[in-house]
């Protein structure tokens, strides 16, 4: 650490001049890139830095002390040393200039856990759509923080779900999910929510496209919802209990806006809908459960229950290019569902008239399809399902996989009827009709030009207020040839009626 | 808050994930509050969940919070360190965690080799490099004795120790005294003039110390260290790159009564002008202050909170309380700083030093925001200051009201590392630290910033994880 014979060295001791130490170990740094220099070292003259002046080669005058400010610059020539000098002084002004951002005080870090942020918010709810596997992290500290959580993510393990709705329950909190795609608090719609106009119904959904179902035809038909609480789609399976369902119940019973409740579920563990059962009956506030299964009402018949008791007449729920006449086709029924519980519900309706219908989410599990998804028979497929969702947005986002089956039916010649669901409203595709609707065309021309005809149900659930805009979306699939109804039972029951008139 | 709430007008929302449904809340005009997420590192999610899932944690983490914020430290006693630690001639105390001869860093070795040559054991450093490696000699590390040691962190039986002792729980630490700054033997200098500082140490500092020390207790008025933290912290220093204000408050507060016990005043002057020289005095009194800050939380079933961070140059070690004096190490990172004189990044050592249990308790990194005369190691502006220390908040369990931070309102300091916390968010502690040279033998090099290994935390979360009881 000497200096070459044939640097020049410039050392200068600056009395009384004090400038912290780091602040000169910054401006030692700039001097020392200064062109042409070869060591350079600004600093006060402490014991430590007279001993590191001394190890890179400078002599420094005896009497230089702790209050004084040495410079010692090796440079090539006299110009570079000037040069360096030049640039120390500015740099040692700039000190007290302060930052370039003119941000003195900092910012708030953003937050970087659920948890944290519920501190710092005070939020009381926070929804949760980071992968499932980490999904329990995030809503435990929404738990930890004070707040109730929606779990939107799926693939979230079963022992996570039951030991975050134990917490919950311990703590009066709420857990909705996890999958759970839906909910409305408040008049706000989180997840996949059609716009609804507020009213005394509170719902407690197992099912996603269900509560959207039951939702919007109340919208239809007039009456508006107090709160839309949903559950995840194994909530009422044996392994949870119905956890969420009985906070959910309690809940809606204290809100004051709530006058009926009613629970919609995917087919539920019967023990575990007994107690629900038993649990709501000591409620203030009616409940009427709208459990799907075999010889179950479907969810329009839960609807138009509910109306009933309200008082309020029941609507013919619309349609939109169903003819007078329904062609005769025969062949297979497919229906190709972004709707888990619509999908549910159409096969138990479609199962009492046409027998077994194959699926990806079998009624038996002796129904399951094989792992390609074929079969020469009737067969329903949800595409929302979480096995087809990994690693890819749900299919009310991202109709891909959806459209290309489509395209594959219209050429199968066993296909006679297509039924598929459309979802409206927050957080769905902002126009579904605008791809849909020329695959249905397409479809249909691709049969055509077989010799066939091939029918294609929609089913649209949705309503007047959802920004996509019902009516034009309607139009656009009834133009391409579909018969579009807003009763998904209604649907069901058109398609099925149009394989078995045409049956052998 | 509970489910009411939730139901009870227009809510607002933290958002954790996928920003359509953030951006389809605002559009609702919903006031959301988006989290900046990042998943825990690889294979972590399982354990990191039962971890969490553990009913004893929130009590647990609570109570090391409660136990934290109550600790206190006084100056009782400075002692002979064989006396004050049980330590025999041989074996001698280092910091981080456990590491052999094979293993050990430049600094480590050259600081052995001084206290080697500084009791007396080999005639030369040749001599003593050979003995260490041939395993005549024994050395642990100081927190398995309650103590902690800057940069190296070597104790041998002739050094002198403070002794602080915690009045709310009679828990004791001791950390040697600070030797001043460039070629010293806690940076790996082991030159004559070294080992000739540390016999005046020995010989002169350490009695006079002694002497005002028992004074002020004799006469009931044990120095206050926390006092003295809090204080500092108010006056500039984060107190662990720097100490300028604590150096000057101790020597303040323990003047008066050396200057009674009738210490001779030429060694007084002695004792005075090396303490005044040398800004990091202070560091050995914190050092131990903090550690009785987080002994205090150590041991608590179930607790995610950090008690020790600690490094030997080589790994860096990390112990948890619910998971007691079991290490979790990973590679020690080299500080990004700067560097003095001509040294660079190629001669500084990995990190190295318990120092980093000022962190451990809310300070040093953590209390950033209070010493701007230091941001500049951290990119220049006052304003990274101030974020370094909000962002930690996020990572841990407490604030600490004795402790305020006057540019952010007097906010306490973060305090309370939790585990789960710094996996669930991906921000490592901030650590302020030292540079020694990588030979053994160079000493200082610069100082600057670092942070653990994430492998720590991953290794903590996971025997977190095994230790949790079976649930149902």
């Amino acid at each position: 650490m000497s200096a070459t014979g044939t640097d020049v060295h410039h050392v200068e001791v600056r009395r009384g001049r004090y400038v912290d130490s780091v602040s000169l170990m910054q401006v030692s740094a700039t001097v020392a890139g200064t062109p042409g220099v070869h060591k350079a070292q600004v600093a006060m003259a402490t014991e430590l830095n007279l001993d590191v002046l001394t190890g890179m080669g400078f002599e420094i005058p005896a009497d230089a002390g702790p209050n004084d400010m040495v410079v010692a610059v090796s440079a090539e020539s006299d110009d570079a040393v000037a040069a360096a000098l030049a640039v120390m002084e500015d740099a040692v002004a700039s000190i007290g200039r302060g930052g370039g951002s003119g941000d003195t005080f900092g910012g708030e870090p953003a937050p970087r856990t659920t948890r944290w942020a519920v501190e710092r918010s005070g939020a009381p709810l926070a929804v949760v759509s980071v992968p499932g596997e980490h999904a329990f992290a995030e809503a435990m500290g929404a738990l930890d923080a004070g707040s109730s959580v929606l779990v939107f993510s799926d693939n979230v393990p079963l022992e996570h779900e039951v030991l975050l709705k134990r917490t919950a329950a311990d703590r009066g909190l709420l857990v909705m999910g996890p999958d759970c795609g839906t909910a409305i608090v408040g008049g706000v719609g989180l997840g996949f929510a059609n716009v609804v106009r507020r009213g005394p119904v509170g719902v407690a959904a197992a099912s996603g496209t269900g509560a959207q179902q039951f939702t919007s035809l109340l919208h239809t038909a007039g009456v508006g919802v107090s709160h839309c609480l949903g559950l995840g789609g194994r909530d009422l399976s044996e392994a949870v209990g119905g956890l969420s369902a009985r906070a959910a119940l309690a809940a809606l019973d204290a809100d004051p806006a709530t006058e009926v409740i009613v629970v919609v579920s995917k087919p539920p563990h019967p023990a575990v809908a007994a107690d629900l059962q038993e649990y709501a009956a000591t409620l203030a506030t009616p409940v009427h459960l709208v459990l799907l299964g075999a010889g179950q009402p479907t969810i329009t018949a839960g609807v138009e229950k509910v109306l009933a008791e309200l008082g309020v007449d029941r609507p013919a729920w619309p349609t939109w290019g169903v003819p007078d006449e329904a062609p005769r086709v025969s062949g297979a029924l497919r229906g190709l569902f972004a709707g888990g519980t619509l999908c549910d519900e159409s096969m138990l309706i479609a199962a009492e008239t046409l027998g077994d219908i194959r699926s990806n989410i079998p009624l038996r599990p002796e129904l399951a399809l094989p792992a390609g998804l074929e079969h020469d028979g009737h067969l329903m497929i949800d595409f929302g399902d979480d096995t087809l969702t990994q690693g890819r947005p749900h299919p009310m986002i991202d109709p891909g996989l959806r459209l290309a089956r489509l395209e594959k039916e219209a050429a199968d010649p066993a296909t006679s009827v297509v039924l598929l669901d459309v979802v409206l409203g927050h957080g769905a595709h902002a126009d579904p009709a605008g791809d849909l609707a020329p695959a249905v065309a397409a479809a249909r021309r691709t049969a055509a030009d077989a010799g066939r005809e091939l029918a294609v149900v929609i089913s649209l659930c949705g309503t007047d207020a959802d920004p996509q805009g019902l009516e034009a979306q309607a139009a656009a699939l009834a133009a391409a040839g579909a018969s579009v109804f807003s009763s998904n039972a209604a649907a069901t029951r058109y398609a099925v009626a149009l394989v078995s008139g045409g049956q052998r | 808050m509970n489910t009411l709430d939730l139901l009870d007008g227009t809510p607002s929302v933290v958002g954790t994930g996928v920003a359509l449904f953030s951006d389809a809340l605002r559009a609702q005009g919903v006031d959301v509050t988006d989290v900046d997420w990042t998943p825990p590192p690889a294979g972590t999610s399982a354990a990191l969940a039962r971890v969490l899932a553990d009913p004893r944690r929130v009590e647990a983490n609570r109570l090391a919070a409660e136990r934290m914020l109550a600790a206190g430290a006084e100056l009782v006693d400075v002692r002979l360190a064989s006396e004050a630690l049980d330590l025999q001639p041989g074996h001698f105390l280092h910091a981080g965690p456990p590491i052999t001869w094979e293993r050990a860093s430049g600094p480590l070795r050259g600081a052995l080799i001084g206290a080697v040559l500084f009791e007396g054991l080999a005639s030369g450093p040749e001599e003593a490099e050979r003995k260490l490696a041939a395993g005549t000699f024994t050395w642990e590390p100081c927190h398995h004795r309650g103590a902690v040691g800057p940069m190296a962190g070597v104790v041998s039986p002739s050094m002198w120790v403070f002794e602080l002792t915690d009045p709310s729980s009679g828990r004791t630490s001791w950390c040697s005294l600070n030797e001043g700054l460039g070629k010293v033997l806690r940076y790996g200098a082991y030159s004559e003039e070294v080992v000739t500082r540390l016999r005046w140490m020995s010989e002169v500092l350490g009695p006079a110390l002694q002497s005002g020390v028992r004074r002020a207790r004799d006469r009931g008025a044990e120095l206050d260290m926390l006092a003295i933290v809090a204080q500092m912290v108010q006056m500039g220093d984060e107190g662990h790159n720097r100490n300028r204000a604590g150096t000057l408050m101790f020597m303040r507060d323990l003047l008066p009564d050396i200057l009674e016990a009738g210490v001779d005043p030429l060694r007084l002057a002695e004792v005075v002008r090396f303490i005044g020289g040398n800004d990091h005095f202070a560091l050995n009194l914190v050092m131990p202050t903090c550690k009785l800050i987080t002994s205090a939380a150590a041991d608590i079933p179930g607790s995610t909170v950090v008690t020790v961070m600690a490094r030997n140059g080589t790994d860096f070690g990390i112990q948890v309380s619910g998971t007691g004096q079991q290490w979790f190490t990973g590679p020690a990172q080299t500080p990004n700083g700067m560097f003095l004189g001509d040294y660079g990044p190629d001669d500084a050592n990995p990190d190295i030093g318990d120092s980093a249990i000022t962190e451990t308790a809310g300070i040093g990194g953590f209390a950033m925001a209070a010493a701007p005369a230091i941001v500049r190691f951290i990119g220049g502006e006052v304003g990274d200051a101030l974020t370094a220390t909000r962002l930690m908040y996020q990572i841990t369990t407490a604030e600490n009201q004795r402790l305020g931070v006057p540019i952010l309102d007097f906010r306490g300091t973060p305090t309370g590392i939790d585990v789960t916390k710094v996996l669930g968010s991906g921000v490592l502690p901030q650590i302020n630290t030292g540079m020694a040279g990588r030979v053994a033998g160079v000493g200082q090099v610069g100082a600057g910033l670092v942070t653990p290994p994430m492998e720590c935390f991953e290794g903590a979360v996971q025997a977190l994880a095994a230790a949790a009881p079976t649930l149902g």
